[in-house]
């Protein structure tokens, strides 16, 4: 340490600090990849059971290989570049898919202390960087000079753009209650057992945000981007091998983020339902693996929305309903019953 | 130089290229994406001047919004590129002539009281940008910002009146009207036996399909 530090001199504060942030991005990114992995297998299994088939079984035990065996599989597959496409584009909307959904998960708080960014503004930079994720899907979409995947580009930008707003609206509410937007704070204010918790006072706003989350996320019932019935495979279509895995990778990334969301703003984080069981971060794991079966059972449970039924339940369902229980809470805080709203 | 410096300068180069591939590209789809970028890396300046609620907010409703729904109509349109660039010596006076005052207007801020930066106020421990300018907006502001308001309000409520047309001929349908549907509205369910005792043989079968 001393040898590298006269090495470096009067920059070794700023490369330690480097490298240190660089240790610790690893060790949020690989565990992702890994829960990734392991979800798609997850995936398969549930649906499986529910479907009453076994899911994956050959490679390894109970198929746990099985995630290693897919992405060995899509990493030898050749990538196909259309004649017809934007070639530049074409790479770039994997890239932009991945980049926003790995990079929100600086702010992510895992316990008290255990935080990348403890930024102030949290909330709002993971509502930004969860809205930046569309443009890889629209690129995708356009670049590909597909019609199939043009289509699924449309819907996907119309679909996320509607829903957004609906998520932001309920993400006012928490940030109501915890007159905050630095996540940690958002958690500790639901300190004290798991009638403190948001998801009590704002049930309705729990609601109206994992189902936005679903559609996000473009999950089932919500995937009319990729419906394969109607349009193929929606925006990804065209791409193959790895740059398919990485929308892959994306997309569940995606999932196992807003679920963590809901988890930390709903259901109070890491924080233990009963006050004499210790807080720790398996609670925070059990929760967001919980909040990830439900969407799993979301996809085995009901069939494909409408596309104009989609629509229908974003703009006139769930903003008026988030409007309105924002505008109760805010009134209830100013009663003598306000301290159900902290 | 510190290193922020290298960061600004860094992210001025992208912005400016950026700004200048929007006017210059030929491909409106490429524009549009380059604006995009423009937003971003000044969303990066932003945050560099510690002003984080602005450089976000900026991603997340222009970058976030504005542009996905500008990149949608954009990517839809069959554009003539060589046609929207047939007046440009004609309209390139009025042009200039605007630009030129952008660039005197920025200059007077610029180079007004507020040149000097040197003197940065140092700001207290757990100062939170988001919060004060919450503060200032809904205290000092909140007449120009509830004027503000009332002004992006109207202009909802215009730009929805000016492109509905309730087209007669369409055959569109009400989802509000579907969801509501239920069961007995579609289906009528009958009890009967499961088998039906085969009526008598008459006399003569043959008269009867002889009619």
């Amino acid at each position: 340490m001393t040898f590298l530090a006269e090495l470096f001199g009067e920059y070794w504060a700023p490369v330690q600090t480097v490298t240190w942030t660089l240790v610790k991005i690893v060790a949020i990114v690989l565990p992702l990849m890994v829960a990734v992995a392991y979800l798609t297998l997850a995936e398969r299994k549930v649906i499986g059971y529910m479907q009453v088939r076994i899911g994956p079984n050959r490679v390894g035990y109970w198929g746990l290989l099985q995630p290693v065996a897919d992405g060995l599989k899509l990493l030898f597959k050749e990538i196909i570049l259309p004649t017809a496409s934007n070639k530049g584009l074409f790479f770039l909307g994997p890239i932009l898919a991945i980049a926003p959904a790995f990079a929100a998960w600086a702010v992510i708080p895992f316990d008290a202390t255990m935080v990348l960014a403890d930024i102030d503004a949290g909330l709002l930079y993971i509502l930004a960087m969860t809205s930046v994720a569309v443009y890889g899907v629209i690129i995708a979409g356009w670049a590909s000079n597909s019609k199939y995947a043009f289509i699924g580009s449309l819907r996907s930008a119309a679909q996320i753009v509607s829903y957004e707003i609906a998520m932001g609206f309920t993400l006012v509410g928490v940030l109501m209650c915890a007159n905050s937007l630095n996540l940690g704070k958002i958690v500790l204010g639901q300190a004290g057992g798991f009638w403190h918790w948001y998801f009590i006072p704002l049930f309705p706003l729990f609601v109206v945000y994992f189902i936005s989350a679903v559609a996000e996320t473009n999950r089932a019932p919500f995937d009319v981007a990729e419906g394969e019935s109607e349009i193929v495979a929606g925006f990804h279509v065209e791409y193959s091998g790895m740059a398919f895995a990485v929308f892959f990778l994306a997309e569940y990334a995606n999932m196992i983020l807003v679920s963590m969301l809901a988890a930390l703003m709903f259901l109070g984080g890491w924080l233990s339902p009963v006050p004499f069981i210790p807080d720790s971060f398996l609670w925070l794991l059990a929760k967001v693996a919980f909040l990830l079966f439900l969407f799993l059972w979301f996809r085995a449970t009901f069939p494909r929305y409408r596309y104009d039924q989609i629509m229908r339940l974003g703009w006139k369902i769930f903003i008026p309903i988030t409007l309105v229980w924002i505008v109760f809470v805010a009134a209830m805080m100013q009663t003598s019953l306000g301290y159900l709203f902290h | 130089m510190v290193f922020t410096d290298y960061v600004f300068y860094a992210l001025a180069a992208i912005l400016l290229f950026a700004g200048l591939r929007v006017i210059t590209t030929r491909n409106p789809v490429h524009a549009a994406l380059f604006l995009v970028l423009a937003f971003f890396t000044a969303a990066g300046i932003w945050l560099l001047l510690e002003a984080e609620f602005l450089g976000i907010a900026l991603v997340l409703v222009y970058v976030g919004a504005v542009m996905v729904l500008f990149l949608f109509v954009v990517m839809m349109l069959d554009i003539n590129v060589d046609k929207l660039r047939e007046g440009f010596w004609e309209y390139l006076p009025m042009a200039g002539f605007i630009g030129v005052l952008m660039v005197i207007e920025m200059a007077m801020v610029l180079g007004g009281k507020y040149f000097d930066t040197s003197d940065e106020v140092s700001k207290p421990l757990g100062y939170s940008n988001t919060a004060e300018l919450g503060r200032v907006l809904y205290t000092d502001y909140l007449l120009p910002f509830e004027l503000a308001s009332v002004v992006l309000l109207v202009a909802i409520v215009a730009a929805i009146v000016l492109t509905l047309r309730d087209r007669q001929d369409s055959k569109s349908m009400n989802p509000a009207d579907q969801v509501k549907v239920r069961r007995q509205d579609r289906v009528r369910i009958v009890s009967m036996q499961a088998e039906v005792e085969p009526p008598p043989a008459t006399e003569n079968p043959a008269e009867g399909t002889a009619k």
